[in-house]
């Protein structure tokens, strides 16, 4: 088969690559990119364990050539935290409410969490619960998880209000 | 699993196959005519990508139609919503205009795998995979749609009653693409409901039913159609029971008699999951609630 050559933004830099068509997504930002954080489950999208963001919607990356990324941006579980590698909202969240035990698994429901909140900034523990459907943890169980994710929203919206007060006081 | 280290070649799940991005349709359509059997068309992948993991298919060459701007748009034309067939879920199931002109594709799709599925999964891609247990194809069916079908040499409008085949396998040829599906719209009274049984959220349905009524200010039943998924090799219709209930005002014990006979006719498939009793027994029910519910609507 012809190889094809691929570019695409990956959390926020420019990656070139010559990859044969059948190789996924998720083999081109582990393999060529060296992005391990995106982990493989069950290698055909229903585990959710290599979530990641498509020009900023979850999608699963096992589900994706690479070649289909073509020009297109990507975040991954490494491309969440902030420039000094301070946690995002969810990260942090998931370290304090216990969201994670083993580890394997947590990388997806990061990404899916943080794309849920992005949307859905204020969601009921059912959109939770929904948002997190298409992830499947096999240890730690899905009440720390959940919990993350209500503490991660209520900790979100503290901040966009002390930042909305701001620009309050500055007018 | 072990990984290899740098160099020592990568495992890959597909064979291996050609991948083509035509630019434009018609690009797309002479591509498809040139390679014959040995291409497919690959929309979303949200199916196809799966099965070409576990082997289960193979095909020398894909053409991507994912990106093709002809193929995205949502539109009211002359008494039917005509949705471009590469629309992924997400954008029809949050569609404003969808909502007030074909609320039944609203209803159903979140019922489509994930959110991170639907986000790349296309309407049309659901319908040309024609699975017996998707929610599209059964929509389609259950409406009368009408499917624009393209190839390199002519386009053809064909009902969605003369589409479903068999399992994966509808009346479109090799070469031809599935460009729009045009949904009419219903007016006057209407309801409509949707009711599944699945393992997990998310997980394809093992039975459910699609239905839409119409009913008269007395609440009399002018029109209604019935459709079930999962319960044989395509999505099927109950005109017996459809039959049965225009022309009637009915009541709750009613509806339990129509689900028995909707499935009467039906060939469920058995597996290990479920057997075909048990899902004849639960599509029933399906039928009964999701009327309910369509019903519950007319009157609100």
């Amino acid at each position: 088969m012809t190889e094809r050559a691929v570019s695409m933004t990956v959390n926020g830099e420019r990656r070139h690559g010559t990859v044969e068509p059948r190789k996924t997504l998720a083999d081109f930002l582990r393999e060529d990119c060296s992005l391990t954080g995106t982990h493989l489950g069950c290698e055909h999208g229903v585990c959710g364990a290599c979530t990641v963001m498509l020009d900023g919607s979850a999608v699963r990356s096992c589900l994706m050539f690479a070649v289909q990324a073509h020009g297109h941006e990507v975040t991954t579980v490494e491309g969440l935290a902030g420039p000094d590698n301070e946690l995002n909202a969810v990260q942090s969240a998931f370290r304090t409410e216990h969201g994670l035990q083993c580890g394997f698994c947590t990388p997806g429901f990061v990404v899916s969490a943080t794309a849920l909140l992005q949307e859905n900034p204020n969601p009921s523990d059912d959109d939770i619960r929904e948002g997190l459907s298409g992830n499947l943890c096999r240890c730690t169980g899905y009440q720390g998880i959940l919990r993350a994710v209500r503490a991660a929203a209520q900790s979100m919206a503290a901040q966009s209000m002390a930042s909305d007060s701001v620009g309050v006081s500055v007018d | 699993m072990r990984r290899p280290a740098a160099g020592e070649g990568t495992p890959v799940k597909p064979s291996a196959f050609e991948y083509e991005a035509p630019e434009t349709l018609g690009a797309a359509l002479d591509l498809l005519a040139e390679l014959g059997d040995e291409a497919k068309v690959l929309a979303g992948g949200q199916s196809l990508i799966p099965m070409l993991a576990l082997r289960l298919t193979a095909f020398e060459h894909l053409v991507d139609i994912g990106p093709l701007a002809e193929l995205q748009g949502i539109e009211r034309r002359n008494g039917h919503l005509r949705i471009g067939a590469g629309t992924v879920d997400r954008i029809v199931g949050r569609d404003a205009q969808v909502a007030a002109s074909v609320p039944l594709l609203t209803k159903v799709t979140p019922l489509i795998g994930h959110f991170q599925i639907r986000n790349r999964g296309t309407i049309g891609g659901s319908i040309a995979h024609a699975d017996p247990a998707a929610e599209y194809p059964t929509v389609a069916l259950v409406l009368d749609a009408e499917l624009e079908v393209a190839s390199a040499s002519a386009t053809r409008v064909v009902p969605a009653a003369e589409f479903f085949m068999s399992t994966w396998t509808t009346s479109m040829e090799g070469d031809e693409v599935l460009v729009a599906i045009r949904f009419p719209v219903w007016s006057g009274r209407c309801g409509f409901g949707v009711e599944e049984l699945a393992r997990r959220h998310g997980d394809f349905a093992l039975t459910g039913a699609v239905c839409g009524v119409e009913t008269a200010d007395s609440g009399e039943v002018r029109r209604c159609a019935i459709g079930l998924l999962g319960m044989d090799s395509t999505p099927i219709r109950a005109p017996a029971a459809e039959a049965a209930l225009v022309g009637s005002t009915p009541s709750p014990d009613d509806l339990l008699e129509i689900g028995r006979l909707a499935v009467e006719d039906a060939d469920p498939p058995a597996d290990l999951h479920a057997s075909s009793e048990y899902r004849r027994r639960v599509g029933a029910e399906m039928v009964r609630r999701a009327l309910r519910q369509a019903l519950e609507e007319t009157a609100s």
